[in-house]
């Protein structure tokens, strides 16, 4: 068959609807994934002895558990317990552990290094603890854990190809089908290769514009 | 019994960090427009009697009210103290993320629940009452060190407090930027602001101050007006603290 051919009318289409997959994943984990990690670090961090202790064993749990056997545990395991979640669901739960479970770290990070004085300040306004942390540590710490997130967020678009083990026909799982059928296993794998190359390039050009934007003047030298 | 002269009374505070006793059983009282100056050698606990105050510190002893209402002890109700005492630190304390306005308004917006567009006004009139005005939309990372001072005055001042605390306001500064926000101090004092300064700066005791309260191992061991505490301390220790300091002016 003529190469042309078989990129344009069968490798391209097939790649295009996986990569839709694959963002969706994303998508859906990444937002979800940030609010939680930020919800752990704070209940770490400033919450009571159980909160923290709970938000300690979920890090120290996703943080040592496989990815991809979370992923065994929640889409051949949970049925068995009656729980059944569709393919792309356990995907994205299991990617939404263990995104958080990592940005609560950077994040939790960033936060110890806000100096503790600004804190004092705030409750000598007369903020709640609430209002201080709100409004004073987590504008802070999130800009400093930029490139701790960034780094987490690129790691979700790689390892969101593990859905493919648990039959989400996403970017990898796209290509695997197409190349098992046409026998076009080095050539299907490398084009892959550049189509994640190309996600995690646009990601990361859109992270550091945000990254930018967002710099508080005179604060970090150049 | 006299009491309601007094805005600020503070008895009997001690406080101990381990088996170190900090302060062992401050007690005074203030008087609307009153400048006191506490002096006295470095860790005899006065930075830790001002966080007593408003409880950054909670004191082990003792008791503190504002304007007959019982500030140790409150509870929640602490939050609404912190409004009517502000605070001022040796290392400023700016949010860092925040433009100088900013930092003066957020209180005002957050814990006084006040609109936008009246604390943008307060603040800018609090920047202007400590020349900083110019410098509202500026950072604290592109202020010096008096300017940023000066700001965190500002902010104190915008929630128009019964007193303000200085915990050493210039000990972070060079003498050309301790001069500036002297002069700020200076005129507060003036205005007839009630201010507790801990300080080591003897020219702005000496000259502001309606009171000097020298403190020694967790104790105050002489007070009185400032004549009366550098011409004629009654105590040893304090004589020998004064004396340094008059030889470092001549």
């Amino acid at each position: 068959m003529d190469q042309i051919v078989f990129l344009t009318e069968i490798l391209f289409p097939a790649l295009i609807g996986g990569t839709v997959i694959t963002l969706e994943l994303i998508a859906v984990t990444a937002p979800i994934g940030l609010l939680l990690g930020i919800a752990i670090a704070v209940g770490r961090t400033y919450g009571s002895w159980t909160i923290v202790e709970i938000c300690k064993g979920y890090v120290i749990f996703f943080k040592g558990c496989p990815l991809l056997l979370l992923l065994f545990i929640l889409y051949f395991g949970f049925p068995t317990i009656g729980i059944t979640f569709t393919a792309f669901t356990a995907a994205v739960i299991g990617f939404i552990c263990c995104n958080s479970a990592y940005n609560s770290e950077y994040i939790r990070g960033a936060m110890l290094s806000v100096q503790q004085g600004q804190l004092i300040a705030a409750k000598a306004l007369g903020m709640t603890k609430r209002q201080a942390i709100i409004n004073i540590v987590l504008p802070q710490a999130l800009r400093r854990a930029i490139p701790g997130i960034s780094n987490e967020f690129i790691y979700l678009i790689k390892y969101s190809s593990l859905a493919y083990v648990i039959t989400v026909i996403e970017l990898t799982g796209s290509a695997k089908q197409v190349a098992t059928k046409y026998f076009m296993y080095t050539e299907t794998f490398i084009i892959v290769a550049l189509f994640y190359l190309a996600i995690v390039t646009v990601a990361t050009i859109g992270i550091n514009a945000i990254e930018k934007r967002v710099a508080i003047p005179g604060f970090v030298q150049k | 019994m006299e009491t309601t002269e007094y805005i600020l009374k503070v008895k009997d505070i001690h406080k101990s960090y381990g088996n170190v006793e900090v302060l062992k059983g401050v007690s005074f009282n203030v008087k609307k427009g009153e400048t006191k100056c506490f002096i006295g050698p470095s860790g005899t606990g006065k930075s830790t009697l001002l966080r007593c105050i408003n409880q950054l510190t909670v004191p082990d002893q003792g008791q503190i009210w504002l304007h007959d209402e019982e500030v140790t002890h409150a509870g929640p109700r602490i939050n609404y103290f912190r409004q009517r005492i502000g605070m001022v630190f040796q290392n400023f304390y700016l949010f860092d993320h925040l433009t100088a306005v900013r930092n003066v308004e957020i209180a005002l917006i957050k814990v006084l629940r006040m609109n936008p567009k009246e604390a943008r006004e307060k603040a800018m009139y609090e920047l202007n009452q400590v020349g900083m005005a110019d410098w509202a939309d500026h950072y604290p990372a592109e202020l010096s060190g008096g300017q940023a001072q000066r700001v965190s005055i500002a902010r104190a001042l915008a929630m128009d407090p019964d007193v303000i605390l200085f915990d050493e306001p210039t000990s972070a500064l060079d003498p050309e930027l301790t001069r500036e926000v002297i002069e700020v101090m200076r005129n507060l004092a003036s205005l007839g602001m009630t201010m507790l300064v801990v300080t080591h700066e003897m020219g702005f005791a000496c000259s502001a101050a309606n009171e000097i309260l020298f403190m020694e191992n967790g104790r105050v061991i002489e007070q009185g007006s400032p004549s009366d505490l550098l011409n004629n301390p009654q105590f040893e220790r304090c004589k020998a603290f004064i004396g340094q300091y008059h030889g470092f002016h001549e």
